[in-house]
């Protein structure tokens, strides 16, 4: 059924995405009277969650001051942050219950889109089984969100079947830190950068994707460290790099795994630290044996030399830090590439010290908070293992239900899209993840949803997702319902609730539980605010890795924030991890894991020459839900370009400008080609935030990581041809909007 | 705020344009946005530079002003131009060497970077420099940029024979070394000249 409404243009002409560039009541009038508060809080974006103070005058967020009491930012913000007030009051916000008719949607009371919602889950699950329904959660929920939803999924619906859009992101780092040394958590603290005599940057667009942890990587800089930096492409932080290493996508294992052979051919490990502190450093080794310099330059195409000076400087450092992201992450060997970053920290006994650490960049705005309690499909709160019999009982008995109750895991992101597809999961609740547009193959993804026989959303504006939807819940804003989040640091944070939500919105709490009761499992959800939930998580992550038991939102007003694990109330919280060179196996050691080099899913031939590889630019945010609506955001970089070394746009005649149609294994999209000298000259890049047919997905192939199911954003492989004509989507007319706000 | 200079550092930014958007968010010019960016030289080079107003010693602007509209205050901060003066001749815009004031059409005037007039008296930092996410934009003590710094603060400039001496410090490379930023020059192509599963 969950076809979207024809014609689009009309969808677009009521939900947008319209621009707005103006504050509420405009620049010069209402928004000119002095706010009646200041709400110290934090911005709704990625993972730095950097502090903010959001102006507020008659339940309206009209603007921002600078936090620079904050010690993450100190004041500090990108664009994103400087205009994420502009959605508040946005005229696209959703201020009812839509349900869709034959022409589109029409508005709802509550009671009826609630009622409706929940008999539909129940007749699919009456019909096919309890795993026919699957839930969808984000990573930019607050935690009490998140730990909600993982509640919600096995209690309330009793499905194995929930995942998040954190799947995108973080977990193949997860997934290698958790083996690797017992814990997904960054070890270190973002002060320790400054520290360092060594930063090695690989795979992480930091100027664009973390723009703040740059002012980190300068002050570092600064005090004598140097730079290297790995990516495909010459990123801002590269400009001041002391060493770039071009690397090839996909091929960042045979780089890092040279490294390591040069530190353990030239006698550079730390022999003590290996010996007290790690097990199976032997394997590892054996592992990188074959990966000379000169092997790994045939790979990755960085000179041999460069390698060696990489490994040398590394080597030869005692206060190292690893920063790595997506860049890392997005392969199918995306756990593997991870592990090796680990195998050099630990080969080098650079991890737990002060300016020494592996450091993984979490991306999303809760990316660390929101994968921690329970929406992934095999953990529980606390970051406990669903397969752990202990782990069970203790979070059973928290929720008062028998530990028989919970299922088993179940699907991770991509697999649940899949089941979907082939017709396994018939029923999806969705919060905050806009798939059509984030997850590979989005033609494949679009197959999925127009398959579903009932399809719920909950979210604040009408994404590219719901408008396939039968009904779509109007949700809260992150200001507009009091939480916490962690940021990429491990620091909890205090998310305040500045306004309401608007019209008739609801908090996306409220919605949740109020769901619960009409699913008849109301009494496991008497939760009436986000503090009542807090309390509850508390409990469920006692003891548990990530233990939140010693952390209140009072604690962390007073502490700016309270580092994870926190065992007790008395506990300043853990900012650093490993000082005392145990890690949190049973045994206290570090493992090495075994490293192996694998080709990626898309590979490169005669019929698709040219390597691809996706990201993110500074001023949109992941699938741009929220960054497409705002004007100043939306003028830094209006469409999706196709970036392209001049040696390449020459084979194929293209100067600047022109029309490309870049086709994949998968599809097509026509884009405007940059030519730059800043990328490989056998790589094109595109970043992704965009719809349809200028989406980077459509591309995109749906290889996954085989431990960490992260799908392979970061290579595929692709041909070029110069196109005649532009194409349709670029003689759009764009919906713009000069007056801020609803009236 | 007392004690504090400004002190722009291009080599530190990343192109983020966080300046461009909060410059607009300052009271005094309400969704105007008086930060000077550049992208140098998109098809050869990541680099980009931000500016806010040198505020000089000397101002030219003010100099060449035939409405005398152009002030600088006496603690050196050269203002936009005063709306009942200016005539919008442009005569401003054309004369300074740094290229800093701009016309704005739609209130018939000059305007231009005040350092967050609005901010800075009442002990505020200019909005610019408080979010700089790469701190490129620096409003700091010359203690601070002195002991945090690897670059050195200068503020005279030669244009031809004009010398100019600025109240906003710009930060200088301790030795200059030419840099390449072609990817190809870093990458290793073995022994054929283009990487072969590209062509």
């Amino acid at each position: 059924m969950a076809r979207p409404p024809a014609p689009l243009d009309k969808l677009t002409e009521r939900f947008g995405p319209h621009l707005n560039y103006v504050p509420p009541g405009g620049w010069q009038d209402e928004s000119r009277n002095p706010a009646e508060k200041l709400v110290k809080t934090h911005c709704c974006f990625c993972g730095q969650q950097c502090g903010i103070q959001l102006k507020v005058r008659d339940n309206r967020v009209i603007g921002f001051e600078p936090w620079e009491e904050f010690p993450f930012n100190r004041g500090m913000l990108c664009p994103k942050g400087v205009k994420r007030y502009m959605q508040g009051n946005h005229p696209d916000r959703l201020l009812d219950p839509l349900v869709r008719t034959p022409e589109g949607f029409r508005r709802a009371e509550w009671n009826e889109a609630l009622d409706f919602t929940a008999r539909r889950l129940r007749e699919i699950q009456d019909k096919h089984g309890r795993d026919a329904v699957a839930v969808y959660g984000g990573a930019s929920l607050t935690t009490e969100k998140a730990y909600l939803m993982g509640k919600f999924a096995r209690v309330a619906l009793g499905t194995r079947h929930i995942d998040y859009n954190g799947r995108l992101c973080m977990v193949s780092a997860g997934t290698a830190y958790k083996g690797a040394l017992g814990v997904d958590r960054a070890p270190n603290p973002w002060s320790d950068i400054t520290k360092a005599e060594i930063i090695f940057v690989i795979g992480a667009n930091i100027g664009e994707c973390a723009p703040i942890t740059t002012d980190y990587v300068w002050r570092g800089r600064d005090s004598g460290a140097r730079l290297i930096v790995a990516d495909p492409r010459f990123t801002p932080i590269a400009r001041n790099a002391d060493l770039f290493l071009p690397v090839r996508p996909g091929t960042d294992l045979a780089l890092l795994m040279a490294i390591l052979h040069v530190i353990i051919r030239d006698g550079l490990t730390d022999q003590e630290f290996i010996a007290a502190h790690t097990t199976g450093f032997e394997q590892t080794a054996e592992c990188v044996t074959a990966w000379n310099p000169r092997r790994a330059a045939e790979v990755t195409g960085i000179p041999p030399d460069a390698i060696e000076r990489a490994a040398h400087w590394i080597g030869e450092s005692r206060r190292v830090m690893i920063l790595h992201a997506r860049g890392l992450e997005h392969h199918s060997k995306g756990v593997e590439n991870c592990e090796a970053v680990l195998a050099i920290a630990l080969a080098t006994g650079n991890i737990g010290r002060e300016g020494a650490g592996p450091v993984m960049i979490t991306g999303q705005g809760n990316g660390q908070g929101g994968r921690e309690h329970g929406q992934k499909c095999d953990q529980l709160p606390g970051q406990r293992s669903l397969t752990d019999p202990a782990a069970r009982q203790h979070v059973a008995s928290v929720w008062g239900i028998s530990p028989e109750e919970l299922p088993p895991p179940g699907y991770t992101a991509v697999e649940i899209m899949n089941a979907i597809h082939r017709g396994e999961i018939k029923g999806l609740l969705s919060i905050c993840f806009n798939p059509l547009v984030s997850l590979p193959d989005a033609s494949f993804t679009r197959e999925a949803l127009e398959r579903l026989e009932f399809f719920g959303v909950i979210d604040f504006f009408l994404s590219e997702t719901a408008a396939h939807a039968d009904v779509v819940l109007a949700g809260s804003l992150q200001e507009e319902e009091e939480g916490v989040t962690a940021s990429l640091e491990a620091r909890v944070i205090h998310i305040r609730k500045a306004v309401d939500p608007p019209g008739n919105a609801r908090a996306d709490s409220a919605i949740i539980c109020d769901l619960a009761h009409r699913l008849g499992r109301g009494r496991y959800f008497p939760f009436r605010e986000p503090r009542e939930i807090f309390e509850e998580l508390r409990l469920a992550s006692r003891g548990g890795l990530a233990d939140y038991y010693g952390i209140t939102y009072e604690k962390i007003d007073a502490q700016q924030g309270v580092f994870w694990p926190c065992p007790s109330l008395d506990h300043p919280g853990t900012p650093r991890l490993f000082e005392d060179g145990r890690f949190f196996h049973a045994d206290g050691k570090a493992h090495f894991m075994k490293l192996e080099w694998r080709e990626s899913g898309d590979p490169v031939d005669t019929e698709f020459p040219v390597y691809l590889t996706t990201g993110r630019v500074v001023s949109q945010y992941l699938s741009g839900t929220q960054t497409r609506r705002i004007g100043a955001l939306v003028d830094q970089y209006p469409e999706p370009k196709l970036e392209i070394h001049p040696k390449l746009a020459a084979q194929h005649g293209i100067q600047n400008g022109d029309w490309v149609a870049v086709t994949s294994r998968h599809g097509t999209i026509t884009l405007q080609a940059m030519v730059v000298r800043t990328i490989r000259p056998d790589t094109v890049f595109i970043p992704y935030h965009w719809p349809r047919d200028r989406s980077a997905n459509r591309l995109t192939h749906r290889t996954l990581d085989p431990r960490s199911k992260i799908p392979e954003y970061k290579v595929s492989a692709c041909r070029l041809e110069k196109a005649p004509a532009p194409p349709e989507w670029a003689r759009e007319r764009r919906p713009e909007l000069k007056q801020g706000g609803r009236a | 705020m007392f004690g504090m200079e400004f002190y722009v550092d291009p080599s530190r930014c990343i192109g983020c344009q966080s300046c461009l958007k909060a410059c607009e968010e300052c009271e005094t010019h309400r969704g105007i946005s008086m930060i000077n960016f550049d992208f140098i030289d998109r098809p050869d080079s990541i680099a980009t530079a931000a500016y806010v107003c040198w505020h000089c010693e000397n101002p030219t602007c003010a100099q060449v002003c035939p409405a005398d509209a152009i002030k600088k205050y006496e603690d050196g901060i050269v203002g936009s131009s005063l709306k009942p003066r200016c005539i919008a001749c442009s005569n401003c815009v054309l004369a300074c060497p740094f290229g800093i004031p701009k016309l704005v059409p739609e209130y018939e005037q000059m305007m231009k970077c005040d350092m967050c007039y609005d901010r800075t008296s009442i002990g505020k930092r200019p909005m610019c420099a408080t979010v700089c996410p790469s701190q490129a934009l620096a409003y700091v003590t010359p203690e601070s940029i002195a002991s945090t710094r690897r670059e050195k603060p200068v503020n005279t400039f030669w244009f031809g024979n004009q010398k100019i001496t600025t109240k906003v410090y710009m930060m200088a490379p301790s030795e200059i070394e030419a840099i390449s930023i072609d990817v190809a020059d870093y990458t290793w192509e073995g022994e054929h000249e283009l990487v072969p599963q590209a062509f």
